[in-house]
């Protein structure tokens, strides 16, 4: 069943990526007899992948971009709650109401208003933009999925499961097994289904994000509000599930009282420490989905940037980038897997850190 | 660098997602999908264990069988002594018990024997003394004359009679 997703994902991006090289050449044929022709601003084309949007932008055919248009929803000081389309924008050169994205400056590519200094302002901006629009569907299709999956057991628990269901099962039990009990151990029970959860979250995102086509294909996990709010969640978990004696560890750890009493050296190191750890998982999600994304774009634009050059070179670019994007498209697909799992694992390890045993039971477990 | 700030309206939208596949997943579809495997492997467990104490009783039954058979075959034996021993009594009693009939029986038709001896012996006598009175009544009658000729032959006889009879 896996196999066959990533046949279809495979199939899906090689369409996708013959179906952006063949303009490509025409353009590039064009081109040459055009010497003024804008050179293609690779880094603008992945940082505006990389980040979110107010539309979802699908394809750009003949100088005309398709794109859904999306729900704004803003609220400002000026003017209050604010709900549009986000393709009024269009409609009326880039303005609407006072409020215009931002070309330049702190806020680049965000909305903004300008107060009556004549300076940008951001208003609160809750805008159904196109990650949270795919965090969106995403959540909806991974819930109907495991409730799809979960409602099989419910009818018939006894019997053993088959095909999707069957390697669904065997893939929850390695997060189960492996992750979450051993790591825990006997605490495992009041953490499991938050940990699987969130396994599964990320591994959702990670993997729709590799998919091309409209669900698909935003850079969620690869943005860093997503991965704060993961971050976070676990930082919240792991610190309101903290015992006595961890937080003895933090405020008056066991070392000479120098360390801690004028200058509480010791305790400030320990607070930085509780926030590199979700720190940490945050910048680490975050870099390693949004270097994926970032990778096959540049490999992607290869095939642009050798278009306005020989016909060979251009050809063999583009069959050179297509077999490294494809391998790239594996190790993305594996490394959503890792990332999920690792996230899930610090997690647990954290969540096992705050759960301190007094110091008997430690000395005790030293001496065995 | 706008890729490192969050965005709060993101964060928002995240906290939302998150929160409610939260809620419905730790509620809904992994509790059921756990217990589920956790029922079958508990069920496949119990399974095997009552396998395998289902093979050991078939061991033991098969042992008691075996013990059942030896005793029943002990009982039989000795059963069967018994029998040959009571038979053998019962043989034993019955003809002792005969031997006893016989010998009262044989006892008594002795005595009859004897009796009717006694008698026969009784009547003979009664014949002798009549067939004596007889003869003597006819040697009485033929040698009248010769009386004291036969009175002396007579009383030989009697007193040979006598002597014969004691």
């Amino acid at each position: 069943m896996f196999s066959k997703t990533l046949k279809h994902i495979l199939c899906v991006w090689m369409f996708l990526a013959m179906s952006i090289s063949l303009p490509a050449e025409t353009i590039s044929q064009d081109e040459g007899s055009d010497p003024e022709a804008v050179p293609l601003d690779v880094k603008e084309l992945i940082l505006e992948h990389l980040k979110d949007d107010y539309e979802w932008h699908i394809a750009t055919f003949k100088d005309k971009s398709i794109s859904i248009p999306l729900p704004i929803i803003l609220y400002s000081k000026n003017s209050g709650v604010q709900l549009f389309s986000s393709a009024k924008f269009h409609q009326n050169d880039g303005y609407y109401n006072g409020f215009y994205i931002s070309k330049s400056g702190k806020y680049k590519g965000k909305i903004v208003e300008t107060d009556a200094s004549g300076n940008e302002i951001r208003p609160i901006d809750l805008s159904l933009t196109k990650n949270a629009l795919s965090l969106l569907i995403g959540s909806f299709l991974l819930i109907i999925f495991m409730l799809l999956i979960a409602r099989t057991y419910k009818n018939e628990p006894i019997k053993p499961k088959k095909g999707l269901v069957g390697a669904m099962e065997i893939f929850i039990l390695s997060v189960y097994d492996d992750v979450i009990k051993p790591v825990l151990g006997e605490d495992y029970k009041r953490y499991r289904y938050y940990l699987l959860t969130l396994f599964f979250f990320i591994f959702f995102n990670n993997i729709l994000g590799l998919v091309p086509i409209f669900p698909g294909g935003a850079n969620v996990t690869g943005n860093i509000a997503v991965t704060l709010t993961l971050a976070l969640s676990t930082f919240l978990i792991v610190n309101l599930s903290g015992t006595k004696e961890y937080y003895k560890e933090i405020f008056w750890p066991d070392v000479p009282v120098w360390l801690k009493f004028p200058f509480p050296l010791m305790i400030i190191i320990e607070l930085v420490g509780l926030i590199t750890k979700p720190f940490a998982l945050m910048i680490r999600l975050f870099a390693n989905i949004m270097a994926g994304h970032a990778i096959v774009l540049g490999l992607a634009s290869l095939i642009f940037i050798t278009a306005h050059m020989s016909a060979a070179l251009s050809s063999s670019m583009t069959g050179f980038s297509v077999v490294l994007i494809i391998f790239i498209y594996f190790i993305e697909m594996l490394v959503a897997y890792i990332q999920a799992y690792v996230f899930t694992i610090f997690t647990a390890i954290f969540i096992n850190g705050a759960r301190v045993k007094p110091r008997k039971a430690e000395k005790s477990l030293e001496s065995t | 660098m706008s890729l490192l700030t969050p965005d709060l309206g993101l964060v928002f939208w995240m906290s939302i997602a998150f929160g409610i596949v939260i809620l419905i997943l730790t509620k809904f579809a992994f509790p059921p999908i756990i217990k589920g495997v956790e029922d079958r492997n508990k069920y496949i467990n119990e399974s095997l264990a009552a396998a395998k104490q289902a093979q050991e009783d078939l061991k033991n039954v098969k042992a008691d069988g075996e013990k059942i058979l030896e005793q029943a075959k002990k009982e039989q034996a000795k059963i069967l002594a018994e029998a040959v021993k009571s038979r053998e009594t019962i043989i034993r009693d019955a003809m002792d018990k005969a031997k006893k009939e016989a010998d009262v029986m044989i006892n008594v038709a002795r005595k009859q024997i004897e009796a009717e001896k006694d008698d026969a012996i009784r009547d003979i006598r009664k014949e002798v003394v009549n067939l004596s009175f007889d003869i003597a009544e006819k040697l009485l009658r033929k040698n009248l004359d010769q009386q004291a000729e036969q009175e002396a032959v007579i009383n030989q006889l009697i007193d040979e009679m006598n002597i014969h009879k004691s």
